[in-house]
């Protein structure tokens, strides 16, 4: 991957959680002054392929994020590089995706 | 600030077989001295042997930077009383670059870089040719006549953390170069330019955190030149996806 690929890549992943970030905020306050219980959230989400999909993007635009930024930070201050490197940054991807995937899947399949 | 003391305390840069080690040396005070003075007193007064550049000392030439209490600057132009701290001033060679000996460092790395970045002028006429008119006011020939000024002195590429992360990181000249040429209606290698610094080491290696407009003795302002680099490689790159 070149850097251009991933100073890409790390744009437009972030231009894709900017509305979400917003999203995920204002619903979060919206739960708790409505004093929403666990119960009631999961009898919205699950089974609800809005969410699935809001949450689901959400995932995959933070662990391509993460994983770049990482790797920068790796490589210039640990010096980290070569084929290191890349496994650091598919690692990273990787926990970030399965972790979220989990969690995206936890409360929204039926 | 105003010393009181009839001489400077300056600790000096020399290079010896396992690396170097800062030298003192008391060096009287004088009027409007700038650091060159410093550096040429010591050289004629106290030891002969002492290395370091300098050519036109009126600040056109670039060859005269050096490290000066921990900052990079052109020593002909700096004066030691805007720089002073107590009364000591430490002398260092320029940062990011080898040491020949002393204060002169090798700049070929810095050079090289220039024209990797194809920071160098790709002619789209012949001498048959019938001069092409530039105008002026453009918004691409007042962006190019922004970063034109630039003496190669090193300054920006001292200053710059990202060259020290990274290895082959082009650096702020370099990019600043090849961004006054992609914006010269006269060069004819925009594409050329733009895979240049696109490639690894190229400008999104840039933080854009400033130390290099900072620094820079001229007031050229690198950071916004690879700003331009930066945008203009993005919309290369969705460009040629849907070409
Ligand atoms: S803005 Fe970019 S080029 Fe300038 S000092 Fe920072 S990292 Fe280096
Ligand atoms: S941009 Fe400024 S600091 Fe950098 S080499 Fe040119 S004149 Fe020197
Ligand atoms: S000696 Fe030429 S710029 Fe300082």
């Amino acid at each position: 991957m070149t850097d251009l690929w991933l100073y890409m890549a790390q744009r437009i992943s972030a231009l894709v959680m900017a509305p979400l970030v917003l999203g995920h905020i204002a619903v979060m306050i919206y739960a708790i002054q409505g004093g929403l219980s666990a119960g009631e959230i999961l009898g919205r989400t699950q089974g609800s392929f809005g969410w699935a999909l809001f949450y689901g993007t959400f995932v995959v635009a933070v662990s391509i994020h993460a994983a770049i930024g990482l790797r920068t930070i790796a490589f210039e201050v640990l010096g980290l590089k070569g084929s290191a490197l890349t496994v650091f940054a598919w690692v990273v991807f990787l926990v970030l995706f399965v972790m979220g995937a989990q969690a995206v899947y936890a409360v929204t399949a039926t | 600030m105003t010393s009181t003391a009839k001489t400077l305390d300056v600790s000096v840069w020399r290079s010896n077989d396992t690396g170097g080690a800062f030298q003192a040396f008391a060096v009287p005070i004088q009027e409007s001295q700038t650091i060159l003075d410093v550096v040429a007193w010591i050289q004629q007064n106290e030891d002969p042997t002492l290395a370091y550049r300098f050519a036109c000392r009126v600040g056109m030439c670039g060859s005269c930077a050096m490290m000066v209490n921990g900052k990079p600057r052109w020593t002909c132009r700096t004066h030691v009383q805007k720089v002073i701290s107590g009364n000591k001033i430490e002398i260092a060679p320029l940062r990011n670059l080898p040491v020949i000996k002393d204060l002169a460092t090798d700049m070929d790395p810095f050079f090289d870089k220039w024209v990797k970045a194809e920071g160098v002028f790709h002619p789209s006429k012949t001498r048959d040719d019938a001069i092409e008119q530039i105008d002026p006011t453009s918004h691409e020939r007042t962006e190019a006549d922004i970063g034109i000024e630039c003496i190669n002195c090193s300054i920006c590429y001292a200053a710059c953390d990202a060259v020290s992360t990274t290895e082959d990181y082009l650096g702020p000249a370099a990019l600043n170069r090849a961004w006054t040429l992609f914006n010269d209606a006269k060069d004819s290698g925009k594409q050329t330019i733009l895979d240049a610094v696109s490639a690894n080491g190229g400008c999104h290696s840039c933080h854009s955190m400033g130390s290099c407009a900072e620094a820079c003795p001229n007031e050229l302002n690198p950071m916004a030149s690879i700003a331009g680099l930066k945008r203009e490689t993005a919309k290369a790159f969705f460009a040629r996806r849907k070409s």
